[in-house]
């Protein structure tokens, strides 16, 4: 991050040379967009920026944005994210995934990025499908989603990108979805939270698994459906006639009706970003019964990895001068005198 | 050591005038300390003087089952007043702790060699465990050694008593008795020892301290006035005539580690290490971790994968990025080498090769990973492969495997081997000033006018600039899929691939014009017999080819460290020698490597026992090739 005078750009600035080639209609161009609108807003400087993705349709999102780019292979963006952010911590560095790539393949270093707590922000785009291998199902698929490689409905239960998170020690946690407004809100927050951020975008796949989250992103469905997360504020929805309560016997949330605004007789909880229960809860509700936890749903910071690292370095290093002389000759040494010396004894 | 070649030979058991060269054995119990014995008993041999030559010998296991057969562990030394360029074939002395050693080790013995023997541990029950019928010590199976057995442990537990130590305890000092016993037999100063295990236990224990010296200083006295005269005798070895200078044992886990720094410091360059824990390349982690002061950061993650993505990443942001493992870690990274390949990234991959395939022999030294470094990975992916012959020699392999890879912005493989890695030798402390530097330097304006930069713009050697992200004005984006002409930009198109792919090959063929030309290191550069070795069969090739030599037999020693791209001159060297042998710790990849390369009829001499390959096997190779 860079603290001298804010780098002023515009959405304009973020855009490479390339062509975009993703299928007309997919999530993507509304994410690249909700990120090239962040940008501006958090003073990011180009120059100092860096997308690192894996493979799957949305890790091509480094080459369409105007910054330092990194396309990868499958799953592994987090650990290339960590060299460089090793070599270079005032690098802003900026992980696209998916959920074949990070949720899949990428699990294991999905994982330890977050409980690392690399500073950077990871953007999983979860479309429930593979893409770009031609829509078989997901970690993150539907039981019962019918695919080339499920004719009659999958059968393994699906992954909970921001449970795992939360498990693996995420300090940051939100959700978001391609077309929505509040997208670079989300992403800002994300920004600037210090340490491993995790974004759950829900993103339409036009093509394979099209419209599977309309059911709570459709306008005339968004408002029962979706329960925005901010923090210090009640947990409400449905325009603030419903919102979530604890359910004290179960220890659980519920969906509670709200009458004439009176939130808080109707007992709804206030959102309180650095409840970590809370939080759990949030991103496990069953979506039907419950509406869709949105925003940012968890944020408490810990000291960042490469701040610990570069820490332990200058205790390491402490009082050491960087004399590769001496070190070579470290240890128990002997000499051998000019006068003992054999010569001329080759063969 | 390569500077001074007296000639000596060990034909002789042990004898009362002083030996040229001696092979002694330490075997015992894999918690017994064997390992540590060896190691005190090298130091103690360098600092007396000797050249010498270890070899390492140890399960896979931590602590296998007390006294079973496959929980023996060992260490041999060769140590002597010439030149020593392997641990040494048979070995003249054999200190075994208890049954199960001394049946794993003794038919190595020399005939008419010692053995000293631990008699505490020759229980019934060690016996069994053994698979001993009867007691050797009773009936005359060790009839063609000298033995020399008695109560090591009671002697132990006696010299320790003052101590109040608990009986397990007592007992593991049992390693400093016979450490005491050998540094009587072959003169050796006990002062550096009472220092190490002073400073060792210093702080913890020093009550510990106290009774490991009683142990030594009582296994010194009882060589000194042991009763039995019998075979145990005092043996000097007269010190070895070197080069005169500095010099430290050095292992070859160390000497990568010196060298990787060096390189980087070389570079001006901070290194940035990538590495997961396994047998037996974790010692490179362990000691880098020490050496932050010289700008080195070290990363232990969570999978082979992310170590080498990790340095890659590094790399990618501007420092030399550098990940090292054995040949199963390798397998787990040859996808991100691809890359490192495709996004022409430098990167330097440590291989400390082990016997395979799959987990195969952890603790145990093979060259089989040769296929894997030259070819192992998707797609037309070639870098280049330099192989270190000796721990001494790691350390300017691993200088070069830098300079090659800053130079080329390519991955560099660098092989040694479980016995290089674990194996010490003495050292002449070179001085960092007589290393050329070679400073590498970013591209800090755009290489296109006013046009995009040009991230792949090759300069006349084929190498593309290293551009930091952090720099104005340079934005640009890489990745592993096949990208356009001086741009970097995805582009696939049959013309694109075709070119790029020639490209890429044509810079790492062209690695061949910056590197030595070869040479023969022994005999002359055309004749009969060529023995063309890479790796850490440098010692018994060149000790075997000596020997035939001096029978009168025309035979040459060549021995590469550039295995890929091969040294310009090789081909044309190969087609001077009437016939070629390649003897390798494999079934014959390098054999096949040459073959290829040149259409010469070379042979093989194969051997995959997890044994390095003994002088003798190589001599009856070389009669049998000119017979």
């Amino acid at each position: 991050m860079n603290d001298m005078t804010p780098i002023q750009t515009t959405l304009k600035d973020w855009e490479s040379d390339q062509e975009v080639r993703w299928c007309p209609g997919c999530g993507d161009y509304a994410i690249l967009k909700a990120v090239q609108r962040t940008l501006p807003m958090v003073n990011a400087d180009p120059k100092n920026t860096v997308f690192v993705s894996g493979i799957g349709c949305s890790s091509r999102f480094p080459y369409y944005v105007e910054s330092y780019g990194f396309h990868t292979i499958h799953g592994r963006a987090p650990a290339f994210a960590t060299g460089i952010k090793l070599a270079n911590p005032d690098l802003d560095v900026w992980l696209v995934t998916g959920d074949g790539d990070g949720m899949s393949i990428g699990g294991n270093h999905t994982m330890h990025v977050l409980r690392r707590n690399l500073n950077c922000q990871i953007m999983l785009f979860n479309n429930e499908i593979y893409g770009l291998t031609k829509g078989q199902y997901s970690p993150t698929s539907r039981t019962g989603t019918n695919s080339p490689t499920s004719p009659i409905g999958s059968v393994d239960r699906p992954a909970l990108p921001c449970a795992f998170a939360l498990g693996s020690g995420a300090r940051f946690v939100a959700r978001g979805y391609d077309i929505s407004k509040d997208l670079p809100e989300v992403l800002k927050a994300a920004y600037e939270h210090k340490g491993a951020a995790f974004v759950e975008i829900f993103q339409n796949c036009i093509v394979y698994n099209k419209d599977r989250f309309d059911d709570f992103t459709q306008k005339k469905v968004a408002d029962d459906t979706q329960v925005w997360c901010r923090d210090g504020e009640p947990l409400l929805f449905a325009k603030g006639t419903k919102g979530l309560a604890l359910d004290c016997d179960t220890l659980s949330l519920k969906v509670v009706d709200v009458v004439d605004g009176d939130w808080e007789a109707a007992g709804v909880a206030v959102h309180n970003v650095k409840n970590r229960g809370l939080a759990h809860m949030l991103v496990e509700m069953p979506f039907g019964a419950f509406p869709m936890a949105l925003g940012v749903i968890y944020d408490d910071p810990r000291p960042t990895f490469e701040s610990e690292v570069v820490a332990e370095r200058a205790k390491l290093i402490e009082g050491k001068t960087a004399d590769l002389g001496k070190l070579l000759a470290k240890g128990q040494t002997w000499t051998v005198e000019e006068k003992d010396a054999a010569h001329g004894l080759m063969d | 050591m390569a500077t001074i070649t007296a000639e000596h030979e060990t034909e002789a058991s042990v004898q009362d005038t002083a030996p040229e060269a001696v092979v002694v054995r330490f075997a015992g119990d894999s918690g017994d300390g064997m390992q540590l014995t060896g190691g005190q008993f090298t130091l103690s041999t360098a600092l007396a003087g000797n050249d010498l030559a270890t070899f390492p010998d140890f399960p896979a296991e931590i602590r296998a089952p007390q006294g079973t057969l496959f929980g023996v562990s060992a260490f041999q030394i060769n140590f002597g007043s010439s030149e020593i360029t392997t641990a040494g074939d048979a070995p003249d002395v054999l200190v075994a702790m208890n049954p199960a050693a001394l049946k794993t080790n003794v038919p190595a013995l020399k005939p008419g060699g010692l053995v000293i023997i631990d008699t505490g541990e020759f229980s019934k029950r060690n016996l069994e465990k053994a698979k001993y019928e009867s007691n050797p010590l009773e009936d005359d199976s060790l009839a063609k050694w000298d033995v020399l057995a008695f109560d090591i442990s009671a002697l132990t537990l006696e010299a320790v008593k003052p101590f109040g130590l608990g009986n397990k305890e007592a007992l593991r000092c049992k390693n400093m008795w016979t450490l005491g016993l050998a540094l009587w037999m072959f003169d050796r100063d006990r002062q550096p020892l009472i220092d190490w295990l002073n400073a060792k236990f210093a702080k913890k224990n020093p009550v510990l301290a106290e009774a490991n010296i009683a142990a030594l200083n009582a296994g010194h006295a009882y060589g000194e006035t042991a009763e039995i005269a019998g075979p145990l005798r005092k043996l000097h070895v007269d010190p070895v005539a070197s080069e005169a200078g500095l010099y430290r044992t050095i292992t070859g886990a160390e000497a990568v580690s010196l060298g990787l720094v060096a390189g980087a410091q070389l570079a001006n360059l901070p290194m940035f290490f990538g590495g997961y824990p396994i047998t037996p390349a974790s010692a490179i982690l362990h000691n880098l971790v020490k050496m932050k002061e010289f700008g080195v950061t070290t990363f232990q993650a969570e999978d082979e994968i992310a170590a080498i993505c990790a340095a890659i990443g590094a790399s990618y942001a501007g420092q030399l990025g550098v990940t090292s493992s054995s040949g199963p870690g390798i397998a787990l990274k040859g996808e991100a080498m691809g890359l490192a390949v495709m996004t022409e990234l430098p990167l330097v991959i440590v291989n400390s090769q082990r016997g395979g395939p799959s987990t195969g022999l952890p603790t145990k030294t093979e060259q089989s990973d040769l296929y894997q470094a030259v070819y192992g990975r998707n797609g037309d992916a070639s870098l280049p492969v330099i192989a270190a012959c000796s721990p001494a020699d790691a350390f300017e392999c691993a200088i070069e495997a830098c300079r090659i890879a800053t130079q080329f912005m390519t991955p560099v493989m660098l092989l040694t081997d479980g016995y290089i890695g674990n194996a010490s030798e003495p050292w002449k402390v070179p001085d960092p000033a007589s290393y050329t530097p070679f400073p590498v330097s970013f591209l800090e304006e755009n290489n296109n006018g006013e046009g995009h930069v040009l991230p792949f713009k090759r300069d006349e050697r084929g190498v593309r600039p290293w551009i930091k992200p952090g720099t104005e004005g340079l934005m640009h984006r890489i990745g592993g899929i096949e990208k356009g002409i001086d741009t970097g930009n995805i582009d696939y198109s049959p013309a694109v691939h075709q070119a790029q792919t020639d490209a890429r090959k044509a810079k790492v063929d062209g690695v061949a014009k910056a590197i030595p030309a070869q040479d023969v290191c022994l005999g002359e550069t055309s004749g009969k017999l060529a023995v063309v070795g890479w790796g850490s069969t440098y010692g018994p090739i060149h000790q075997a080819v000596r020997r035939a030599r001096k029978k009168g037999l025309d035979v040459s020693h060549i021995h590469v460290r550039h295995v890929w791209p091969l040294p310009e001159n090789l081909g044309d060297l190969l087609k001077g020698f009437d016939k070629v042998l390649v003897p390798e710790m494999n079934t014959g990849q390098f054999k096949t490597v040459l073959r290829d390369q040149y259409l010469v009829d070379a042979r093989p001499l194969t051997k995959t026992s997890g044994q390095p390959f003994t002088i003798a096997e190589i001599e009856a190779a070389i009669e049998d090739m000119l017979a």
